[in-house]
Formats: structure tokens, sequence, C-alpha cells
């Protein structure tokens, strides 16, 4: 069989000792950071991209995405210990979670949340094996208005399903595709916007916008707000094995948020904070009579929404890996990583680099696998962590931002750039517009400008071709359905209440 | 007119003043070939439209987005002048002190790092930085920055062996 082909291609890649080794790697430094309160996995990665810059692309990426589900897991350890969700997605597994610690249940509590991510995991692993082929071969039908189309969709989607203002999310996209425009024109070789200076000639490089934005930006709104109390639970983690009764609960509960999470994660703007959310709905409504009530340390509050995290995390590869099209912003970061290993995102890497894409395939399962053990018995470690202050973490941050962008090309001036953009980023957080629409559009504006050029090229500048072409205008109908829909009075109400619970 | 919603009104504006930046950008580069002699695009205007579509110059692109984001931004002016927010949606005070901190302290390692190395520069930015927290005590800041000094040479350097200057360029 085909899968089982693959996959071995895959595990073949991953088994190798280099593989495993920074595979490993990366789920350690993605659990220390993500255990690190008040950075999100955005800012984690972009912080550890330099770790990567002497790497082949392989190994690259099966660290990157290490260190994306590692920040995932620790950000649900800092959740259930100290109610300080380490990323969005860990904020529904805080309500019950830190509930259980604050009654001694810690342990039960974070073993249910890696073994239910553990399985999540592995059943997204298969899911991603298993769609993606399929889903290449349809990419391979499209042409570029239907390529413009979809990514028109993706980002429509992207901004519909993320909370926030949707005007403010969508002015956002085009200022990332108009930040984007920085750079010289492919046809007729003229500098755009560069004032001069030689080194925007090349375009600005997404990590100066992501470190910018999302890691000065979020060090920047910390400390301007008051140090608050922080209560660790560090002597009550004892006893990680959850009994029975907890194992009893919480399989269902799994079970729905794996199935819930894999879906919702191939989603554009889907992935895990949407996946989270979602879950600990349906599990509200599910669960008739829970032994502990939500919100005071319901077992399910945890298994639920830490298993639909996981899985969504995982299957947001798919419209990554086969379309090249990022759904979300820590996606967006992977095809910046993809490019300056010099792979060009799309379905064509599933023919030309194999070993790669099998490779990263079955390394998220290895990773998963090494996360239940990094979590479960050092968890006395990263515990100890949480107890550093923030005044010793945040100019470490701070430096490994600064060499990080620097290494990028050996260059100042990115570090200036960097600068700037974090000034930019506290903006944002001010006004609260969401930075992430803006990377996405950022990342994606050079692909968006090619594919509409060679569409109005082939069409000679009619851009009916748009709505004449039956599959492109299917995606720009279902773009325009969906902005209907979210603005639509009731969905709207529904739409703001699923993302202000707590 | 009274804003309903401040962190709205101030984000339109910056949306609007920023394609407007752009669209004026936009202006130096070309939009497109000119009209070929008797081709219908001299005197129809969707033609000529159609002729620099196919074929658009550097500015063409950067054009028509300035010019949406300015639009999406006077929806969004629009909206916080109308539509009532709860509180006002204020701005907030902004906190000054970390963020001059924290961009003067980049601005500074970009400055230092390459003539005076790392070896210099990563103490002085962790001494800089520490400053925007909210406490301050010498011992502490010193041991870190000696620590992060050499745990960054030990794995940018040493390690990944990125091309960094470790030592002030006047003593190599």
């Amino acid at each position: 069989m085909d899968l089982l082909h693959n996959l071995g291609i895959g595990f073949g890649v991953a088994f190798t000792f280099q593989n495993l080794l920074y595979g490993f790697f990366g789920c350690l430094l993605g659990t220390l950071i993500g255990v690190l309160p008040g950075i999100g996995p955005v800012a984690t990665i972009a912080m550890l991209l330099p770790s990567t810059y002497a790497l082949d692309a392989t190994p690259a990426l099966i660290m990157l995405a290490g260190i994306y589900y590692g920040a995932q897991y620790g950000g649900s350890t800092t959740a259930i210990l100290i109610n300080v969700p380490g990323e969005s997605s860990s904020v529904v597994t805080a309500i019950d979670g830190y509930q259980m610690a604050r009654q001694g249940r810690a342990g039960a509590a974070l073993a249910t949340a890696a073994l239910g991510s553990f399985f999540a995991g592995c059943v997204g692993t298969i899911v991603i094996a298993a769609f993606a082929p399929p889903l290449t071969e349809l990419a391979f039908k499209f042409g570029p208005a239907e390529y413009f189309s979809l990514m028109v969709l993706g980002l429509i989607g992207a901004v519909v399903l993320a909370s926030g203002s949707l005007l403010k999310a969508i002015s956002m996209i085009i200022l990332g595709l108009l930040l984007a425009q920085i750079n010289t024109d492919v046809i007729s070789g003229t500098a755009r916007y560069s004032f001069d200076i030689p080194q925007l000639t090349d375009g600005i490089g997404f990590v100066v916008i992501a470190m910018g934005v999302f890691g000065f930006g979020e060090i920047i709104s910390n400390l301007g707000q008051p140090a608050e109390h922080r209560e660790v639970f560090t002597k009550e983690v004892k006893g990680l094995w959850p009994t029975m009764r907890d194992f009893h609960e919480a399989w269902p509960s799994v079970l729905r948020g794996t199935a819930l999470g894999s879906i919702l994660g191939v989603l554009p703007g889907g992935g895990a904070l949407l996946s989270s959310f979602a879950s600990y709905t349906v599990e509200k409504k599910l669960v008739r009579n829970p032994r502990v009530p939500f919100g005071k340390g319901a077992i399910q509050g945890v298994a639920g929404p830490e298993s639909a995290n996981n899985a969504g995390a995982q299957t947001s590869f798919i419209p990554m890996l086969t379309l090249g099209i990022p759904p979300n912003a820590v996606m967006a970061l992977m095809v910046g990583a993809m490019t300056i290993k010099g792979i060009q995102p799309g379905p064509q890497v599933m023919t030309s680099n194999p070993q790669l894409f099998w490779g990263l395939i079955a390394s998220m399962w290895v990773g998963n696998a090494m996360l239940v053990v990094l979590n479960l018995p050092l968890i006395g470690m990263w515990i100890k962590l949480l107890t550093v202050p923030y005044r010793f973490l945040f100019p470490a941050i701070t430096l490994f931002c600064c060499i990080g962008v620097y290494s990028l090309s050996n260059s100042t001036f990115d570090v200036y750039l960097t600068a700037i953009f974090a000034l930019v980023g506290y903006v944002f957080y001010k006004l609260s517009v969401e930075p992430a629409p803006l990377l996405l559009g950022f990342i994606l504006g050079p692909m968006m400008e090619e594919n509409l050029r060679r569409a109005l090229l082939l069409s000679r500048g009619d851009w009916s071709t748009f709505v004449t072409r039956p599959l492109s205008s299917g995606l720009l109908i279902a773009a325009v359905l969906l902005i209907v829909i979210v603005t639509l009075p009731a969905i709207r109400k529904k739409r703001e209440v699923a993302f202000s619970e707590d | 007119m009274k804003i309903k919603s401040e962190r709205d009104f101030w984000s339109g504006l910056m949306f609007i003043a920023v394609g407007v930046g752009f669209a004026i950008g936009a202006t130096n580069y070309s939009m497109g070939p000119a009209c070929p002699p008797n081709d219908p695009c001299a005197a129809n205007l969707w033609a000529r439209m159609s002729q620099l579509s196919a074929h658009p110059g550097a500015g063409y692109f950067p054009l028509g987005l300035a010019i949406l984001l300015a639009i999406l931004g006077s929806f969004v002016l629009f909206k916080s002048l109308t539509i009532e927010s709860e509180g006002g949606d204020p701005v907030g005070s902004f906190a000054w002190r970390p963020l001059i901190i924290i961009v003067a302290a980049i601005t500074i390692f970009g400055l230092m790092l390459e003539p005076l190395g790392m070896a210099l520069t990563v103490p002085v930015l962790i001494i800089i930085t520490s400053l925007a927290g909210d406490e301050f005590r010498w011992k502490g800041v010193l041991i870190s920055a000696f620590v992060l000094t050499i745990f960054s040479w030990l794995i940018f350097i040493y390690g990944l062996k990125l091309t960094i200057p470790l030592w002030p360029r006047f003593l190599g």
C-alpha cells in the first residue's frame, strides 16, 4: 500500500540518528521556551530559527516542527500549574487545569494533557499521511487563477475563524501584502519602496517582522503590565498517574477532541487555537453531569481541548505541505523557513523532496512520543523553570532575538529594522489589531502577486477570468460566503462569545 | 463628532496613512506599458485597464493594494465614529519606559556588534534591557550578563558556527 510505503520512507528518514537528535533538540527547546510564560509559539519559532540556519532542509524542518509542538506542550504546563497560558491555545486548558492543580491534582491534569495530546498527535500524523497525497494531486490541477483564488480564500478563512475585528484583520492582511511589495519588481527589475537603501531591494525578511512584532512586541507589552503574583504549585505535583476513574472520564473527551481538532486544523485560520476553544464548548455541551463541574476542575475540560489543540496543530501542516498555503502564523513561519532553505513550498514538494516530506510527517509522530517522555518524568525540571523571575527572562529573550536577526544574513541593518518593527508591534498591541494576518499576508504576498500576474497575462488582462473559471469562481464564492456568514448578526454574536469564554 | 472607539479610530487613521503613503510612492513607478497608437485602449478606459492588467508595471499592484488599504481604513475610521463600543475602547497609556529601552537596546546592539564584538555587546545589551523591568539589582544583572555572554559564545559561535564577531575589531 502506498501509505505504508510512504510512511516507510518517512520513518527511514526520521529514525536516522541525526534527525532523531534534531527532533529531540527541537522538542526540548520548544518545551523550554513554551514553559516560560508570555512567549507564544510564533515568537518561540522566530527566536529559535537561527539555531537551524546551519542545518539541511530536512533536519531544520524536523527541528522547527519539534519546537512547535514542544511550545504547544509547554504552554499547557504553565496553564495548568500557574494559570498563565503559555500561548493562546491553552487558554481554555487553564480554566479546569488550574483548578485541578489547586485541588492537588496537578499530576493527573498534566498526565491527561500529555497522554491526550500524544494520542491526538498519533491520529493527526496518520490523517496527514492519508490526506496529503490526494490534496497534492488536486493542487496540480490548479492554474494560476485557481491558485490566486485559493489564496484569497485561505487568507479570508484565516481571519474569519480567528478572533477580533474582521475589518481590521482584513486591513492587516492588505498591510502585510503591501509590506511584501517592498522589493525588486520581478518583471521590470525596478526597486520598489527601497528609499535607495540597498538592503531593502531584497525585501524585508519575514524573521525581522516576526521577531519585531511578535517577539519584542510581546516583551514590551508584558513589561507594560503590572507584575502579577504567580502562585506555583510545585509541591503538589506528585502522583502523576491519573486514577482509573480519571481515565474512564477522560477518554471519550480525548476522542472527541482529536476528531474535532483534526478537522478544524485543516481549515484556514484553524489550527490549535480554534480547535481548543471549539472542543471546550463541545465538552461543556455533551458531558451532561460531570462529577466535577466545568470551571471547577473537570478532567474533561483538560482532556478535550488539549487533544484538540494538538490534533489541530498537526493537521494544520496539511495545507502548508500540500498547497504551500499557511493556515496560521506558525505555518507562515514554516513556509518562510522552507524558502530560506531554497524549497518553494507547494504541491511539488512531495514529489521533488519525498524524503523531506515524509520524513517530516514521520518525525511528527516521533516528536510526540519524545514529548511524552520529556514532559511526564521531567516535569520537576520544568516546574523549576517556572520559578525563574521574568526580570531574568526578558533580557535573555531580547538577546537571542537580536543575535537571531543579525545572523539571518549577518546584517546590522536587519537589527535596526527589527527595532522599528518592535515599535510597530507595540502600536498594534495598543490598538488591538492582530498581527497574525499581517504575517500571513506578508508571506503569501509574492506568491499571490506571481499567480495574479500569470492569470492576468493568460486572460489578456481580463479580470473576469477569476469568476468565469468554475473552480476559481467556486473558491471566491466560498470566500465571499465566509464573510457574509460571519457578518450575520446571529453568528457574529456567537463568534464573540466563543472567543471571550473564560 | 465624538470618537466612539478610540482604538479603532487610530487603527483606521493608521491604515489610511499607510495606504496613502504607499499610493503616493507607487506613482514613482511605471503602471505598465504606454498605450500603443491606434489601439482601442487610447479611447476606452476599460480596454486600457485590461491592457495594463496583462502587463502590469512595478507600480500597478502596490497602487491597487494601497488604495484598498486606505478604503478599508476609512471603513474602520467610519465605524469608530458611529458604532458605540464598551467604555469608548480607550488606547490607554503607553508603556514608554520599556518601549524606549527595548527599542534603544536593539539599536545599540546593532551599532556595537560589528565594531566591538559579542564579548562586549552582550553584557551591554543585558544591562540596558534589564533597566526596562520593575526591579533592577546590579548583582543579578551582572551575573546574568556574564552567564549569557558565555552561553551565547558557546551556542552561537562555538556550537552553531555562526559568523559573529567575538572580540572588538581593534584587537583582532
